[in-house]
């Protein structure tokens, strides 16, 4: 972590839990939409480097997670530290801390009236305050890398589905984040577009990216992940290595979850 | 074919029912005389009465100012009313009283309460304008109540998951509704902006009432200097032509708008 997430003062005192080597550390989280308790109390920790799948049935609290992670969504209850410091405690910066922090939504979400450099390169110019011909030398570099070299011209519309989602994936990267949110990312995705946009993940893991992955697929968590997350009523109902989790779960509820994917011919 | 037909027709009983009238003959003379009506369009000072051709420009310039003005203004207070957080509040509660205020008092009022009353304060600069600077005040208070909705609804209508793929990006709230908020909304309410428009080039003629001289006002001093409402019909046809290629522009805008819609917009 470079520079302060704080824009005032009080944040030199180190957080008494969160460590540096640690990614991310959630504590207690807590988080209701009106009666709706959405997230019930999240423990979890992601050390650097680490690639994490959150599973479990729509509704279970996935995407709620990590948008709060990326405080998108204000908590109610618990801590959040990004690298060792906590993004939860008052008077933090959150333009600042989502600097450091890459979401990508299920639906891409990309600015329909902008082309594609121009949504690449909007955060960095904007924020980091990067030159436009620096950001757009960058840009192109990471559109080339993921085979999108020559879509920088073209509106979203104009793209596929996987193309979309690969140009997300670009924008987000070109801030050069520390963790990687990935919210359902092929969920809206024909099948035959899904791997185009798996195989950009799995490159992103080899190259030693921090991620949370919120996923519908478990083929590709059981490949990808180091650890494996089932969630069910906004907590975690187990977390495992994804060998033991997928073959030997020890929770009556993932057992469950599991049987229905098995039963729905999706492992 | 069958429409032509019709057409003349439905004109045709029209034009009998205005001939066949047993007051025709008069009220061709008084509202149709083509001598009057010339008389009225190049106006004769000397006599008492102006051009109405002549008047019609300060209707365009008093349209164009109020326009650039109610354009600016409203955008203020439909920002202002869209924003959230407590220190705002001041203002947006200031807006909404500001918006519901001038919607719900007649144009007319506002005119007159302007156009008399500040000359009356006996302000050194604000108390010694023209009749056209009050009226054109007038409108521009009046119609920014107005066209701020039409800026809020524009606002609205662009989906939450902008403003989170934007947020998410580390762009300050100012930043995202510059870049990525305000130019998808104002696409939307070309339309109905352009059609406030409309009523607002009409609505000038109401700045008459403070002597102004004005397309409405020069027909105006021609009935009653010579007691012919040929003048008004003058009149009648210039605010035409001013207003129908407004009126099929905005068409043509708003069948081009359905057009990219039917063809497939990005979700």
């Amino acid at each position: 972590m470079t520079g302060q997430l704080a824009g005032t003062g009080g944040a030199d005192e180190v957080p008494p839990a969160g460590h540096p080597s640690e990614a991310v550390r959630i504590e207690g989280l807590r988080k209701s939409f009106g009666a709706n308790q959405v997230l019930t109390g999240i423990d979890l920790s992601l050390a650097a480097h680490e690639v994490i799948c959150l599973i479990g049935a729509s509704g279970s609290g996935k995407s709620t997670l990590l948008r709060c992670v990326n405080l998108l969504e204000p908590i109610d209850e618990g801590r959040i530290w990004l690298s060792g410091q906590e993004i939860t405690a008052p008077g933090v910066d959150e333009n600042l801390v989502r600097r450091h922090i890459g979401i990508v939504f299920q639906a891409f979400n990309l600015f329909p009236h902008m082309t594609v450099l121009r949504n690449v390169t909007l955060a960095p110019v904007k924020v980091l305050g990067t030159s436009r011909p620096d950001a757009e030398e960058e840009a192109r570099e990471l559109l080339r890398r993921f085979g999108l070299r020559d879509k920088e011209a073209d509106f979203p519309d104009r793209l596929s589905g996987g193309q979309q989602q690969r140009v997300a994936i670009v924008r987000a990267l070109a801030m050069r984040p520390q963790i990687m949110l990935l919210d359902e990312v092929t969920s809206a995705l024909d099948p035959e577009l899904v791997a185009e946009v798996l195989d950009v993940i799995r490159e992103l893991a080899a190259g030693g990216m921090t991620m949370l992955i919120a996923t519908h697929e478990m083929g590709f968590a059981r490949d990808i992940a180091r650890r494996v997350c089932f969630l069910e009523e906004g907590q975690i109902v187990e977390d495992a290595p994804p060998a033991e989790l997928f073959t030997n779960p020890r929770d009556e509820r993932t057992k469950r979850f599991l049987r229905r994917i098995v039963d729905a011919g999706r492992l | 074919m069958l429409s032509t037909a019709s057409t003349v027709v439905v004109l045709g009983a029209l034009a009998a029912l205005f001939l066949l009238a047993p007051g025709s003959s008069e009220v061709r003379h008084t509202f149709f005389s083509p001598h009057d009506m010339w008389q009225a369009l190049i106006g004769d000072p000397r006599q008492g009465y102006y051009s109405v051709g002549e008047a019609l420009w300060l209707n365009i310039r008093m349209f164009l100012a109020a326009e650039v003005l109610i354009l600016a203004l409203a955008l203020l207070i439909a920002v202002i009313r869209q924003s959230a957080g407590p220190v705002m509040f001041p203002l947006r509660m200031i807006s909404t009283i500001y918006v519901d205020f001038f919607r719900g008092i007649p144009l007319i009022l506002v005119i007159f309460v302007l156009g008399f009353g500040v000359p009356a304060l006996s302000l050194r600069f604000l108390s010694s304008q023209s009749a056209a600077v009050y009226g054109v005040a007038a409108l521009v208070l009046s119609y920014s109540a107005y066209v701020s909705e039409v800026y809020r609804a524009g606002l609205n209508s662009v989906h939450q998951s902008q403003v989170a793929a934007a947020r998410s990006l580390g762009l300050s709230h100012w930043t995202s509704l510059r870049h990525v908020i305000l130019p998808q909304a104002v696409r939307t309410i070309i339309p109905p902006l352009l059609n406030d428009f409309i009523s607002l080039q009409k609505d000038t003629a109401l700045v008459g009432i403070l002597g102004a001289i004005e397309a409405n006002k020069a027909a105006e001093l021609y009935s009653d200097t010579v007691f012919n409402y040929s003048g008004y019909t003058v009149a009648a046809i210039a605010f035409l032509i001013l207003t129908i290629p407004l009126a099929r522009f905005t068409d043509h805008l708003i069948a081009k708008d359905r057009r990219l819609r039917l063809a497939g917009a990005p979700t």
